[in-house]
């Protein structure tokens, strides 16, 4: 029994010396285990006389206990240990970059597409598309532009023969639906068009964007009313928006559209040329001629109609000032609108 | 149109700046595109008669004149060829200056003094013009301001009218336009019928009166051929755009900015015999007042004589009839022709005239004679002359009628969506210059002879509203009854296909859709693109049949900018066939160049066609419920034949994919393989819509295989026969390894494939597994001579 104290001592002594964690556990064996030393010393107790027994038993007790707390914590400290050199050991750089498929992104004119469109399926239009090759008579007769008229000119047509042409907007799809559905009408009708014109500012292929919306009671507030909360909602500002009378064959009254300049707020400035007003689209109450082509009845529906330019309007709102880059094609453009 | 503000406000002035005057106009429908200062910015330049000249001692260009401003005498030295003792001009006096910052100041020219400037036009601002110093009225007041004179504190207003808006080509037009937006009244010029003095007339004669229903001409014999356009109507036609030729031509040109009216004077002299109106005959030839000499078609109306085509009607007068110096006795035209028949006819010559522009959207038709009376008037004033009667060729029958068009309240207020004041609208209505009767709520407006856009009650309307202002009218949503927009499930939406390749990692392209017919034949030689009759460019004149071409030259175009890693895709569409048998089908074409990724510490490597192939399987991945399956394809001739395949869509051919033939990447200098692919976006967007299979509880069996079969077997086939064989409950058939090596023996390879059986109501035993794996290797034994890989 005196011998415990040393024991103890010592035992403790190795315990915090031991960096092995195998060796911690047979120092554990030889101390507290079936044959340790300090079990050992339990066995003995039955030589002690009776009434020291108890008070020897108690502090054999209490010194596993202390022999077991102590092995327990190192074996916990060299775990940690353990632990934490592994963890140093497999830091790698997170900075070096990852294993990845490098995302495409849209063409900024499909972009700009999804979004004008998204504005008027969300108020109940359905987005309708037609051929590119088109004939004469969706092109321009339908829509009230007879041959000869002054409007074809400034249409500067592509053609295939004498009938057969390129559509030079995207209203030949409006025609092809009047004439297959009944009113009422809610349609939008994004795509390619083609006119023979090429220079800084014009290009010979582009997009439009065109509507239709015919119905009974249709009035020229309701196509402001759309047009007005379009354009706020495409350039997410509280625009001023104007109509000033234009001139379309397909729509009378006819209209077109400037909104205060995005650039500038309407102070003047280069992009809208000093006046404060960017032009961005034509719109206008469907000429009854054109209903009448489709077979719909002008004493009972009206209907309006409008038309914007896709890369005109992703030019104002990308702040991109050169409309032939667009089709480039130059990937250090096109990544820019991932 | 451009015109002088201080021109318009002799006819309407009301009372706004001339900002609030182009903001109206253009809110009315009449654009203004731009204005200028009508001079540039000058000070203390004043109106000054030069006394004496005489040479420069020293130089041989240079005068010394002597010029007095009215109170003082100045010596100024003058290099101008027309300075001369007797004339008025415009002097820069000592501390004026003059645009461009210049400042006037006492100076010494080879050494004689000189205090001021005698200006030219240029010099002012006022024009180009520096053949010599500017003339001035010689009765215009000396030491007055030149500015104030000359009325230069003038705006040059230049609108851009729309098509329908010929009235107002002319002052006329836009003064009863300001008019009415303002209710300020219009006050025309008074213009007197000139009496004749003689009694010359030159007859004329239409025989296309279908075209010219009315021409009215005007002998006019004895004028000052040496007599020269005032001042104040230069300036009227320069503040115009318009340059001074002629008095004759200027006049006809003051008549045309003024009224709307174009007009043309021909030398009476070089008329033989008499004018016909007619159509040219085919060949005729006939040089033009800008010496051109075009070959005229049969669609051309021409006003000829007994002789010869004269002049393009309405379009441009001939070189050889035309005013010229010396000429004493005139021959004025004042026409209607009609837009219909002038319609695309100088277009078609290559021309376009300020009266082809006129003609060809509708000149008034009752204007010709208040014009010619104008006209006549101006000119006497000018050059003097002796005037005859105006004979007048008139067709009535194919005169526009006037018509009448109606339009209700209840139409205007429902079209509008905005209730106008009756009274408004008759007002505006007048002073449009419609005869109105209103009769119960409706509007019988008469339609004047100055508007050809106008024949419906929407026209009307327009009219209403332009006037009240479209700004004034309320804002509202349109109420429609709620209806549903079919979105049917079996059809996946291009979007999610487009976003599906943006995550594959490619970029999308839009590119034209006609192509070089170059680059089109070296891709698909057997098919015939639709060529454009009038296309841009040769680079872009047919319609492409697949989006190969506007690909690869984007990928060109890439690498010719350091860009060595592309992946592109387009959407669109793709012409095959005749014109009249054509197919307009939309399609996905994607293209694959450079390593799998961008060089980087992870190590790169080319593409091969299974990165190729992988994709394409990607993207149809997308919509379940259909078989797809890959053909090797030999005949599409941009592809290389052994590393291409065609895509089966429930049996249906969907598009294609492989490398570019190598034949094709040297043509276009491609250093690394190229990688395609086409698939038609119905093929790729079709879907199923599912189908619930109960799961098993049970577990799957699998069992590996390794099969050495001659190296051109294919593994889809194997593959498909492995899984005909496999039995009731077999679950798939994965190809999980391939190899090719000495220990199989040349011209074979091993395929390792995984077969998985699982029964839906219970666990399989081993021993059936074994019979399904037997039926599976014997079949393969049969079909493909496989031998088990031991």
């Amino acid at each position: 029994m005196e011998n415990l104290d040393a024991l103890v001592a010592e035992t403790l002594d190795t315990i915090a010396k031991t960096e092995d964690p195998a060796e911690l556990e047979s120092l554990r064996v030889s101390k507290l285990g079936k044959k340790g030393e300090l079990t050992a010393l339990l066995k003995q107790l039955g030589k002690l006389p009776a009434e020291e027994r108890p008070a020897a038993g108690a502090r054999i007790n209490e010194a596993k206990q202390q022999v077991a707390e102590a092995l327990g914590q190192r074996k916990s400290a060299l775990a940690e240990a353990e632990l934490n050199r592994r963890l140093a050991e497999e830091t790698i750089d997170v900075t070096l970059p990852g294993r990845q498929v490098a995302p495409g992104g849209l063409h900024p004119v499909t972009r700009t597409i999804e979004r004008m469109t998204d504005f008027f399926t969300r108020i109940g239009y359905s987005v309708a598309e037609g051929p590119e090759v088109e004939d004469d008579y969706h092109n321009f007769e339908a829509l009230n532009i007879p041959s000869h008229h002054p409007a074809r000119a400034m249409h500067d047509t592509f053609y295939f023969d004498a009938t057969r042409l390129l559509r030079t907007h995207t209203s030949p799809v409006q025609v092809r639906v009047m004439e297959e559905q009944p009113p009422p009408l809610r349609i939008v009708c994004p795509g390619r068009v083609y006119r023979c014109d090429s220079d800084l500012t014009h290009t010979p292929m582009f997009h439009q964007m065109e509507g239709l919306l015919v119905d009974e009671n249709i009035s020229l507030a309701n196509l402001k009313g759309t047009v007005e909360s379009f354009l706020r909602e495409f350039f997410e500002q509280e625009l001023a928006v104007r109509f000033r009378p234009s001139y379309f064959p397909f729509t009378e009254p006819s209209a077109e559209v400037d909104i205060a300049c995005v650039h500038c707020g309407g102070e003047g400035c280069r992009v809208c040329g000093h006046s404060g007003w960017l032009e961005v689209m034509g719109c206008g109450m469907v000429h009854p001629e054109v209903l009448r082509y489709a077979n719909i009845d002008p004493e009972r529906y009206s209907g309006f109609a409008f038309g914007m330019g896709v890369e005109r309007l992703a030019m104002l709102r990308y702040s991109v000032n050169d409309l032939r880059i667009f089709f480039d094609n130059d990937l250090r453009f096109l990544s820019q609108f991932r | 149109m451009k015109f002088s503000e201080h021109w318009l406000r002799e006819w309407v002035n009301p009372d706004l700046d001339a900002d609030a005057l182009m903001h109206l106009v253009t809110m009315a429908g009449l654009e203004v595109d731009g204005s200028e200062p009508a001079a540039g910015a000058f000070t203390d330049v004043v109106v000054a008669e030069i006394l004496h000249a005489e040479q420069h001692p020293d130089a041989d260009k240079l005068q010394v004149c002597r010029v007095s401003d009215g109170t003082a005498e100045h010596q100024v030295v003058c290099g101008a060829p027309n300075a001369r003792a007797g004339i008025r001009v415009a002097l820069a006096r000592v501390g004026g200056t003059l645009p461009g910052d210049i400042s006037i100041r006492q100076a010494k020219l080879r050494g004689v003094e000189s205090a001021g400037m005698i200006c030219s036009a240029r010099e002012l601002g006022l024009s180009d013009d520096h053949s010599g110093i500017l003339e001035l009225a010689a009765d215009a007041p000396l030491g007055v301001d030149l500015r104030q004179y000359l009325r230069l504190d003038d705006t040059l207003i230049e609108i851009d009218l729309t098509p329908n808006r010929a009235d107002c080509l002319g002052i006329r037009g836009i003064a009863r336009e300001v008019g009415v937006l303002t209710g300020t009244s219009v006050t025309a010029p008074v213009i007197e019928p000139v009496a004749a003095e003689i009694d010359d007339t030159f007859p004329v004669r239409l025989s296309a009166p279908e075209a010219c229903p009315r021409y009215l001409g005007r002998v006019i014999r004895g004028i000052d051929p040496t007599a020269t356009t005032p001042l104040w109507m230069q300036e009227r036609l320069r503040r115009s755009g318009v340059r001074s030729i002629d008095p004759v031509v200027d006049v006809t040109n003051y008549v045309m900015l003024e009224l709307g009216q174009p007009m043309h004077g021909f030398d009476l002299n070089r008329l033989q015999g008499s004018i016909d109106v007619r159509r040219a005959r085919a060949g005729e030839a006939l040089t033009l007042l800008d010496e051109q000499t075009v070959e005229l078609r049969e669609d051309t109306l021409v006003i000829a004589d007994e002789g010869q085509a004269l002049a393009m009607a309405g379009i441009m007068g001939g070189e050889a009839s035309g005013i010229h110096q010396g000429t004493e006795d005139i021959f004025l035209e004042c026409a209607f022709f009609a837009p219909l028949h002038l319609a695309g006819i100088a277009r078609s010559y290559g021309l376009h005239t300020d009266s082809s522009h006129r003609f060809e959207r509708g000149v008034d038709h009752q204007l010709q004679r208040l014009a010619m009376e104008r006209a006549t008037g101006l000119l006497l004033d000018i050059v003097g002359g002796r005037p005859g009667p105006v004979s007048e060729a008139v067709d009535t029958a194919h005169l526009p009628v006037g018509g009448t068009v109606s339009v209700s309240h209840q139409a205007i207020t429902s079209l509008l969506g905005a209730e106008i004041e009756p009274d408004t609208i008759t007002r505006i209505f007048e002073g449009l210059g419609f005869a109105v009767t209103v009769d119960g709520g409706h509007w019988h407006c008469a339609v004047p002879s100055h508007r050809f856009d106008v024949s419906i009650p929407a026209d009307l309307i327009e009219e209403v509203a332009r006037v009240y202002g479209y700004n004034n009218l309320p804002v509202s949503a349109p109420r429609m009854a709620l209806e549903i927009t079919p979105l049917p499930e079996a059809i996946e939406s291009e979007r999610l296909v487009k976003r599906r390749l943006l995550a594959l990692g490619y970029q999308e392209a839009v590119t034209y859709s006609f192509v070089e017919p170059g680059l089109q034949q070296l891709l698909e030689p057997e098919l015939k693109p639709l060529p454009l009759s009038n296309p841009i460019s040769e680079e872009l004149s047919v319609m492409r049949t697949s989006l190969a071409a506007g690909l690869l030259n984007a990928l060109r175009y890439n690498l010719n900018r350091q860009q060595d890693r592309v992946r592109l895709f387009e959407v669109g569409l793709v012409f095959r066939g005749e014109l009249d048998t054509l197919s307009q089908t939309k399609q996905v074409g994607g293209l694959l160049y450079g390593p799998r990724q961008d060089a980087t510490w992870l190590g790169t490597e080319g593409t091969d066609f299974y990165d190729l192939k992988g994709d394409v399987e990607s993207l149809l991945g997308l919509s379940g419920g259909r078989e797809i399956r890959f053909e090797a394809l030999s005949d599409q001739s941009m592809l290389h034949p052994g590393q291409s395949a065609r895509v089966l869509v429930d049996g249906e051919p969907a598009g294609w994919l492989g490398r570019l033939h190598p034949r094709v990447e040297q043509a276009l200098e491609l250093k690394k393989p190229a990688w395609l692919f086409e698939l038609s976006m119905t093929a790729v967007a079709r879907r199923a819509v599912p189908t619930y299979q109960p799961l098993s509880r049970f577990p799957a069996s699998h069992r590996d295989v390794a099969l050495v079969v001659e190296e051109n077997v294919q593994a889809q086939r194997v593959q498909e026969v492995a899984r005909a064989a496999g039995g009731e409950w077999m679950q798939d058939v994965h190809l999980f390894d391939v190899y090719a090596g000495d220990s199989i023996g040349a011209g074979k390879r091993s395929l390792a494939l995984q077969l998985s059986w699982q029964h839906p109501d219970r666990t399989l035993q081993d021993d059936e597994i074994a019979g399904f794996m037997n039926s599976v290797i014997e079949r393969l034994q049969q079909e493909f001579d496989a031998v088990l890989r031991s």
